[in-house]
């Protein structure tokens, strides 16, 4: 039995890992063609690579599928419920940047914080007769983080793309979604409410946590983490 | 016996008491609308009931809670009094703690209607004692409509008044609104900018979205006006502060309230209510010189509260379980009933946790 190390599977996300694990000295390489979800970890010495989605791999990493993996902080919250005691971050990365923010149209000159929007949409569920509406696919992180502000009178409405649209589309009146510069939130009209960070994220590093491996496989983990230099 | 049987036992007992005290047995259906439950709990329920989805019904909810369809039961049958009971099992994601149970037994009384509130408000409490007598359990008790009738009496705008009632079930921002009517903490920098705008619409283009400009001028209409304001007092901040802390027996309440109303005479019939409630517990032979009142006791819970609240705790047990809880909801009849008031009051008691709080009282061998 190897040690399975989790990696995004595709794009820029991908390439950025194998960099950053290269610049440590570990040389993964990809094997075979373009499209082929293979790569290869050499010298690994019992490390096995797979390449998963990286919505996946907060849940591989909790289900002791895989022992390390790499994703973003955001997927790890939003997925895993108690999450510190699922897994430990053992690196932040340094690419990846994303913030999940909530936003609401630019028209809305009159709504700069969350206290605004809150009573915004007191007044919008009086005037409209339903609750205002989020869309979002980070269902339960707005919901705490609202929760934790005093936020009422909303609702959660699930998008799982192109959630910049749901606006102007008006199957929303607001929306909270990950954002790095900004750009797609401007093109649509939207604007970040100063107090609606919701979360900080970058690619990290995970270790699962729950666990207990054999003394052969903890050797051959601690001996990779070794090797990387953490 | 198993624990399961004691729990059945206990369950059998507990509702064929309340049916003694004239309650009507009613058995709600598991499955629930969930559009509705949605709409009047928020987000909260959302996080804690499981929901499904049918193809011809939409989506539906594994009942969390028997309130919503005994009142709606109530209210289809076209009744004006009457009390229920019922028995069977709700369901509750838990988030944070798997050793929580997610699915639970809850046996409970209701009463719904009655002219009295003081007279059903004690019924149930007394029903709620009586059911539970004998064991060494701690009563917490208070009254929401407390804190609601001293944010009425603030010398302040109806506005400002709506905006601390609506967030008297969010104690932060409660506080957060209520120093900033106070003055004490400022505006927003944001807000100042906007209102130092002549026509802050004059340039804003891409008008998308449900909410209407004239949506938004209204809004900068009130922010305008509510800028102008004179804050609220300190006099009043200190008050509404003092009795958002009040945690007394019943006798110290009543004095501290007293001197409370002297500044603040809105309270004054909240007293009278705490008053006529306390004279009925009493006549149902229920000392209740010791018994404890917390005027924020029952905010955080459940959003529809707003009147008398108890619980009845374990404090043996590790988790301080709550065994009993329940309380007056009069806005939550309203809001089902689009406006039409409908005196409402309750309590449940989980027998689970009693067989519990039994077994560390006295094990059964």
């Amino acid at each position: 039995m190897s040690v399975k190390l989790g990696i995004p599977s595709k794009g820029r996300l991908m390439e950025k890992t194998l960099d950053w694990f290269r610049s440590r000295g570990v040389n993964l390489s990809r094997s075979g063609t373009e499209r082929e979800y293979s790569v290869e970890i050499k010298d690994g010495n019992g490390v096995q690579l797979v390449l998963l989605s990286a919505g996946e791999i907060p849940r591989e990493l909790a289900a002791g599928r895989i022992q390390l993996g790499v994703t973003g902080t955001d997927l790890i919250r939003e997925k895993l419920v108690n999450w510190q005691t699922i897994v430990d971050p053992i690196a932040e990365m340094d690419f990846g940047y994303a913030n999940l923010i909530i936003a609401v149209p630019t028209c809305w000159v009159d709504v700069e914080t969350l206290d605004d929007f809150d009573e915004v949409a007191a007044s919008f569920r009086k005037i409209h007769g339903f609750r205002l509406r989020i869309a979002t696919k980070y269902h339960r992180l707005v919901r705490e983080f609202l929760k934790q502000e005093g936020v009422a009178d909303y609702q959660i409405v699930d998008s799982q793309g192109a959630t910049e649209g749901t606006v102007k589309n008006q199957t929303a009146e607001a929306i909270a979604d990950i954002t790095s510069s900004g750009q797609t939130l401007k093109a649509n009209h939207l604007k970040i409410l100063q107090d609606g960070l919701v979360l900080e994220s970058q690619a990290t590093l995970f270790r699962a946590k729950k666990y207990n491996l054999d003394q052969e496989r903890a050797k051959v983990l601690a001996h990779f983490i070794q090797s990387v230099g953490l | 016996m198993a624990q399961t049987d004691l729990i059945f036992t206990e369950t059998e007992r507990l509702h064929e008491f309340f049916q003694s005290l004239g309650a009507l047995s009613v058995e709600p259906n598991l499955l629930q609308p969930a559009d509705l439950l949605l709409d009047l709990y928020g987000e909260d329920i959302r996080a804690r009931a499981y929901l499904t989805s049918d193809p011809l019904r939409g989506d539906l909810m594994l009942r969390p809670d028997y309130t919503v369809p005994v009142v709606q039961n109530h209210m289809q049958a076209g009744a004006i009094a009457a009390s229920y009971t019922y028995a069977g099992k709700v369901f509750r994601k838990q988030e944070t703690d798997i050793d929580r149970a997610n699915e639970y037994i809850q046996v409970g009384y209701e009463i719904f209607g009655a002219r009295d509130p003081a007279q059903a408000d004690a019924d149930v409490f007394c029903a709620m004692w009586q059911a539970l007598d004998g064991l060494p359990l701690r009563v917490q008790t208070g009254d929401i409509s407390v804190l609601m009738a001293a944010v009425g009496g603030l010398r302040t705008t109806g506005e400002r008044k709506a905006a601390l009632l609506r967030h008297i079930w969010r104690p932060q921002r409660f506080m957060f609104l209520l120093e900033r009517y106070a003055g004490i903490s400022p505006d927003p920098e944001s807000r100042r900018q906007l209102l130092s705008i002549k026509n802050p619409l004059a340039h804003s283009k891409h008008n998308i979205g449900l909410r209407s400009t004239v949506e938004i001028e209204d809004r900068i209409t009130r922010l305008r006006r509510d800028c102008q304001v004179a804050p609220i007092s300190k006099t009043e901040l200190d008050l509404l502060t003092g009795i958002t802390q009040l945690n007394e027996t019943y006798p110290n309440t009543l004095t501290r309230l007293r001197d409370f109303a002297v500044d603040l005479p809105g309270i004054s019939v909240a007293i009278v209510r705490l008053e006529k409630r306390l004279e009925e517990i009493e006549k149902r032979s229920i000392n209740t010189s010791a018994l404890m009142f917390e005027a924020s006791y029952g905010r955080t819970s459940m959003e529809y509260y707003d009147g008398f609240v108890f619980g009845f705790y374990d404090d043996s047990d590790k988790d301080l379980s709550l065994i009993a809880t329940g309380g007056r909801y009069d806005a939550l009849t309203c809001r089902l009933g689009n406006g039409s008031l409908l005196p409402a009051v309750g309590g449940v008691v989980r027998p689970d946790l009693l067989v519990k709080a039994r077994g560390q009282a006295c094990p059964l061998n």
